[in-house]
């Protein structure tokens, strides 16, 4: 048991506003813990304000956990690095740079001193390949679509070959045919390469589809895991047979009773 | 030809079990006939030059009409004409000492503001990037920044006098002391604005601090730093008309100076129009030079 891959113990969060020490401490998250194996595709859900992104980003190393420690094959993590990449939300990719260029800027800071110059090129291509953007490469960031920027984004990502790759919410910006897509070709790479997930979502459906386990986390101040569900439904997963699926509505309603029935926003409860 | 096509016409047909091909029809984009583009692009030319030069006749004429009368103490736009004919159409003669063409006086201040303009554009480009970066430094430069930039171009001068003892170095001073101030302020705007998604993407990637600075900082301040650099070339073409006017020798500012001393009003007005054109151009120069850095991508 003690061989678990990603390992969340008793994590915590306050965040204190205020000049110096004196302002109010606000408490975002308290005792978070979570073992996820490795290849396992979680999902973490929860209404707007509950901590995901907190807890993505401790993971991440951009913010430093208050109490408890977050463990990546037994070591601690304490600051970013390409062994947790990142898809951002609002995919990020740098205006000033090429399609390439994006990912080329992580390939060649990662693998700068263990691939040659061509091995390089080659996998920056490989991992635009995986997305559908090759041939693309040489187009800037405003001459493509949200879909097409967060497929680079996601190239991105994987091209930094991450034990763990952190999604925030990346499908939220997008219209729901273009999602459903993106859906499809991260299940697909997932199913390809096995990679450990962890994904913030808003989505109910997007939950289940592609998800091992979700995790349901309770209402702030002071969220923690409320709840971890199962998605026991055979891969590969496609949509469509999944409608009529009784598993699927089975997860699908255990999810929304969690969410609308007993963790309610309280200002929606109130109204 | 015509059995031929009705033959693969049929073959289009949808047989079950074989999949369907379309026939495929050439896609010709209509032309439409060289006139009349021709005519809609002259249309567009016209449109765009035409009310300028109508304001430009209309001013003008009445300068003309104003100061046609015996006793105007401003000459007419054809006694300007008649009397700078000879600066006009000769711009690079030169008789020697400060008597010389348009071309060269321009020239001169022109490298004065060269050098001045950049040395104020890399001084002030670092120091903007250490103001943005550092909350000491912004703390303790930007107080004094926000004084000095409320200096006066001129008021400088006889302090770089007395310092520099030289007419040129001088006046290349004031020209860096002038222009800096913008740069290293929208520079420094222009940093402390990066958003913070970029410096994640950095932090993700382990960036060190110089590829942070080279591939992140600069790039994604470019639209503001073009901002300052345009700012400071037109405060620093203000500042050159005015200081050259002090410091003497040639240059477009002296030429002023020297053409009031000698009473050629006429020559005055020409060289103020080549002031203007001249100080436009410098900030089209920018402008475009700005464009092409950043690729044509502002910063979302």
């Amino acid at each position: 048991m003690d061989k678990t891959y990603l390992k969340f113990e008793q994590v915590g969060m306050s965040f204190r506003r205020g000049p110096m020490d004196r302002g109010v401490a606000t408490e975002v998250l308290r005792g978070v813990n979570l073992d996820i194996a490795q290849g396992e595709f979680v999902s973490l859900i929860g209404h707007s304000g509950c901590g995901k992104s907190t807890l993505l980003n401790i993971l991440g190393g951009l913010l430093q956990s208050t109490t408890g420690e977050v463990f990546l094959e037994g070591e601690v993590v304490d600051e970013p690095g390409p062994d947790r990449a990142i898809v951002f939300q609002n995919h990020s990719l740098l205006p000033w740079l090429t399609v390439y260029g994006n990912v080329a800027i992580a390939v060649d800071k990662v693998f700068g001193s263990t691939k040659t110059k061509s091995e390089r090129h080659d996998w920056v291509m490989h991992n635009l390949e995986l997305v559908q953007m090759a041939q693309a490469k040489d187009k800037r960031p405003h001459e493509i679509s949200g879909g097409m920027k967060q497929r680079v984004g996601i190239a991105r990502a994987l091209a930094m070959q991450p034990k763990v790759l952190l999604m925030d919410e990346p499908f939220g910006a997008l219209d729901a045919l273009t999602r459903a897509h993106l859906q499809d070709s991260v299940m697909e790479i997932h199913a390809r390469l096995g990679n450990t997930v962890m994904m913030i979502t808003h989505d109910v459906d997007e939950a289940v589809l592609l998800s091992d386990r979700v995790v349901m986390m309770t209402n702030g101040p002071s969220a923690t895991i409320g709840e971890i569900l199962k998605i026991g439904l055979p891969r590969p997963r496609r949509r469509l047979e999944l409608a009529t699926d009784a598993e699927y509505a089975r997860c699908r309603a255990a999810i929304l009773e969690f969410l609308y029935a007993r963790h309610r926003v309280p200002a929606r409860a109130a109204a | 030809m015509q059995a031929a096509k009705l033959s693969s016409v049929a073959g289009a047909v949808p047989v079950p079990g074989v999949p369907a091909s379309a026939e495929i029809v050439p896609f010709r984009a209509p032309v439409r006939p060289a006139l009349e583009r021709y005519a809609e692009t002259v249309r567009h030319v016209v449109s765009v030059v035409l009310p300028p030069l109508i304001v430009i006749a209309v001013c003008l004429f009445l300068w003309q009409l104003l100061c046609s009368e015996p006793g105007s103490r401003l000459p007419p736009p054809s006694k300007v004409v008649a009397d700078a004919w000879d600066f006009i159409v000769d711009p690079f003669y030169d008789n020697g000492g400060v008597d010389k063409g348009a071309f060269w006086q321009l020239a001169k201040s022109l490298g004065r503001v060269a050098i001045g303009f950049c040395l104020a554009a890399v001084v002030g480009v670092a120091l903007g990037v250490l103001v943005g970066q550092s909350t000491w430094a912004l703390r303790g430069l930007d107080p004094i920044f926000q004084v000095l930039r409320t200096i006066p171009p001129l008021a400088w001068l006889p302090l770089s006098l007395a310092g520099f003892r030289d007419a040129q170095p001088s006046a290349i001073f004031v020209i860096f002391i002038t222009s800096i101030w913008p740069i290293i302020i929208n520079t420094s705007v222009g940093v402390r604005n990066i958003p913070q998604d970029y410096r994640n993407v950095a932090a993700v990637v382990r960036l060190s601090w110089w590829e942070v600075f080279w591939k992140i900082t600069l790039p994604a301040s470019v639209p503001y730093i073009f901002t300052g650099l345009r700012i400071g070339v037109g405060l620093s073409w203000l500042a050159i008309v005015a200081a050259e006017m002090l410091i003497g020798g040639v240059g477009i500012g002296f030429f002023i100076w020297d053409a009031w001393n000698s009473s050629r009003i006429s020559d005055i007005i020409v060289a103020l129009v080549y002031i203007g054109i001249v100080g436009f151009l410098l900030d089209k120069l920018i402008a475009a030079l700005g464009r092409f850095v950043s690729h044509g991508v502002a910063a979302q």
